[in-house]
């Protein structure tokens, strides 16, 4: 049967199993959209912005594991996904992109509305097509969706010129793909998961980074299983907080910059680091020539570009981690680690990261505590970038796996409110707390119209102390106290704000009245935007200065604890 | 060897750029098999820098095989068009030059002629080298190409 480009790519997307898109129309792909109109099983979210279609796409696949979909029209609309596309490459992220183009004859002449877009994103995206042919859309998309969620998941662009749109042809979805150069490597070389275990045997001091690569695959029981069977610490990177309980007994917190200290200092003193799904990012590793220097390592992923990227592997395995593990674990014997995992503990109790200090203040760390004691910790909380991102990681217990989205390896401001709208799409069954900093929230808030249209009960946590916070730090820290640019005089009353969208609005500006907003958050039937209005020049800690390592690590000090240790901040 | 679809030497170009690594030669063009190109390219780094070169090439969707034939025991070449100022007198001497290095000459005109060389890249230095003098005035190299001997290394 004929069918038009843009009915092919109707049918595709419907074959391919997606159920919702994100974007905004446009000239060019105009054609796609009035099409679009007479599948009414593929539904279309309209956003404000494409920067909210693209990031909401990836909240939207982060939070159910299937391929994020949005859309835009050519030129601006395709400029303004970028930074959604760039933060899902940077997170492994399945998404893909549809933009629409100029038509094929005005292609390179600077007409209106084009960019290239593909090579724009170029650098920022696992694949990308440029569809000429209406025949080739069709094997374009196959291809894209299986890209974009097998090996390490990523951002497919798909560029269609308009009138590609509307040429008809025969539509035959393949049914086998021709990729020669893509083929992931699944399961683990036997030999060097023989090697592993060797190393895992000989171990006295053992701990696990586990990476977002165990949310990814699913590994969530083959991590448990190995955790207990040797006894090995689990230590979580920011993108695989919520891969690990935060209850279990093993769980040794987070590392890194504003990770827990003693999570920096197991890694320190272990002789053994099994990475898994993870990529020893910066932010983990501070000054790699001192990270974990008394261990081998093993590294578990499935990119083998990243094995040694970053840091020297003694045995790389290059796999899905969920069948890894299954490999492993099946010829693992069981081990105890008696003394190591109590000194693991002592250094929880003389470094007590988590501790947050007496006082009347609205202080940030608490209100994540109260967060998690009204949720029960079984929310999806989905986070700006910056300190009120570190307090949630630090402090939001999730009791289920995958319940924390944050934009880790991009760092992009204003992921909370587009991410936790895909995240609520996603997963209508769960209550989904945004933790949003003011200023990130200011730079996608628009996206709160399409929240209320959709009646999306998404709910609002802002972190409002008027500072671009994290950044204050620094200069705090870094820059001789010299505050520039990073002070917002002029924010608005973000309840008023809220109504103005028809959203309930509550401010809490006291310690005392934090728990109850939450609750009646949590109970309203409908999306809630909470203003805490925070005690300023709050830091966050610990912390250990970029590129540095745990000599160089600040503590938070407290009166009654035995100091003498390094770098605590008075 | 890589799928023959637009854009692959910009996705290439584009991820050696970004990472940070040197190309300091690459050659493209059609393989032995339809729809794919073979590519040489030389980049300079110790072990661990091409190591990573080739795990970051395959992550390129159409690359298809990635050979490190450094160690391998491979025949280079490279093709250079020289083009050297000449007079009536010293003509004769460059031409017994281009007989030396069994290269060629393609064209004659009354100030300048234009030479032909193939060979590994030390034989076209040498050549370029010793014309220098004459006064050479445009280059034309084509990079190296190297097949590995023996052993067929198709896909």
């Amino acid at each position: 049967m004929k069918l038009t480009g843009a009915q092919i790519v109707c049918e595709s997307l419907l074959l391919e199993g997606v159920d919702v898109v994100f974007g905004i129309p446009g000239g060019a792909i105009l054609p796609l959209y009035q099409t679009m109109s007479s599948y009414p099983d593929l539904k279309h979210i309209l956003t404000r912005h494409e920067e909210g279609a693209s990031m909401a796409a990836d909240g939207y696949a982060r939070s159910t594991g299937k391929v994020g979909v949005c859309m835009a029209t050519s030129g601006p609309g395709a400029t303004n996904l970028v930074t959604g596309i760039a933060t899902a490459q940077m997170d492994s992220v399945p998404m893909v992109a549809i933009t629409g183009q100029v038509g094929r004859a005005a292609l390179g002449k600077d007409a209106f509305q084009e960019t290239d877009i593909s090579g724009i994103t170029l650098p920022i995206t696992k694949h990308s097509y440029l569809v000429m042919k209406p025949e080739d859309i069709a094997p374009a998309i196959k291809e894209a969706f299986y890209i974009a969620n097998t090996g390490r998941p990523g951002p497919v662009l798909i560029d269609i010129p308009k009138d590609v749109f509307t040429e008809e042809t025969e539509f035959i979805y393949p049914e086998t793909l021709d990729l020669p150069g893509y083929k992931p490597v699944i399961d683990g070389d036997q030999f060097q998961v023989e090697k592993a275990n060797k190393l895992i045997a000989e171990a006295e001091r053992p701990v696990i980074l586990a990476g977002h690569g165990v949310i990814i695959s699913r590994a969530y029981n083959e991590l448990l299983e190995l955790a207990e069977k040797a006894q090995i610490p689990v230590i979580t990177t920011l993108l695989g907080r919520s891969s690990f309980p935060d209850a279990h007994i093993l769980f040794a917190g987070m590392p890194g910059m504003h990770g827990m200290a003693y999570a920096s200092l197991a890694i320190d003193e272990a002789d053994l680091v099994i990475g898994l799904g993870m990529r020893f990012d910066d932010r983990i590793t501070g000054n790699v020539d001192l990270f974990a220097p008394n261990a081998k390592i093993i590294h578990v992923d499935i990119d083998p570009a990243e094995i040694d990227k970053n840091v020297k592997t003694d045995v790389p395995i290059i796999g899905d981690l969920a069948r890894v593990l299954r490999q492993i674990n099946k010829i693992v014997k069981p081990k105890t680690h008696t003394k190591w995992l109590k000194r693991v503990e002592k250094l929880k109790i003389d470094h007590p990261s988590l501790r947050i200090r007496e006082t009347d203040k609205l202080l940030p760390q608490q209100v994540v505590r109260d967060l998690c004691e009204i949720t029960d910790g079984k929310s999806i909380v989905v986070t700006g970038v910056g300190q009120h991102q570190m307090w949630a990681a630090q402090h939001y217990a999730a009791k289920e796996p995958n319940l924390f989205l944050t934009s880790g390896g991009l760092g992009s401001m204003g992921y909370e409110v587009p991410a936790a709208l895909g995240a609520q799409i996603g997963r209508p069954d769960k209550v989904v707390w945004s933790v949003a900093g003011d200023g990130g929230f200011q730079m996608t808030m628009s996206e709160l119209a399409t929240i209320v249209e959709n009646n999306l009960p998404v709910k609002f946590a802002i972190f409002n102390n008027g500072y671009l916070g994290m950044v204050h730090q620094w200069q705090d820290i870094f820059y001789g106290k010299d505050y520039y640019a990073t002070s917002y005089t002029g924010n608005p009353d973000f309840v008023k704000l809220a109504e103005a969208f028809g959203i309930l609005g509550i401010r809490v500006t006291e310690k005392g009245q934090s728990l109850d907003a939450i609750r009646q958050a949590m109970d309203h039937d409908g999306p809630v935007v909470v203003d805490f209005v925070l005690a300023k020049e709050e830091n966050v800690y610990p912390m250990i200065p970029a590129g540095q390592s745990t000599a160089d690590l600040m503590e938070e000090k407290f009166d009654d604890m035995e100091v003498s240790k390094r770098g605590y901040i008075s | 060897m890589v799928q023959d679809k637009p854009g692959v030497l910009n996705k290439l170009a584009g991820m050696v750029r970004r990472r940070g690594f040197n190309i300091s030669s690459l050659t493209v063009a059609h393989s032995e098999q339809n729809n794919y190109s073979r590519m040489t390219f030389v980049v300079e780094g110790d072990e661990a820098t091409i190591n990573q070169v080739i795990n970051q090439l395959y992550k390129i969707i159409e690359v298809v095989k990635v050979s490190d034939i450094t160690k391998e025991n491979v025949v280079i070449r490279e093709l250079a068009l020289i083009k050297v100022a000449t007079t009536p007198t010293n003509r004769p001497e460059i031409f017994q030059l281009v007989e030396v290095f069994r290269s060629n000459i393609l064209d004659v005109s009354s100030d300048s002629v234009i030479i032909e060389v193939t060979g590994d890249e030390n034989k076209v230095d040498s050549l370029l080298a010793i014309l220098e003098p004459f006064g050479i005035k445009e280059v034309m190299r084509t990079g190296r190409v190297g097949l590995i001997r023996g052993i067929s290394n198709s896909i």
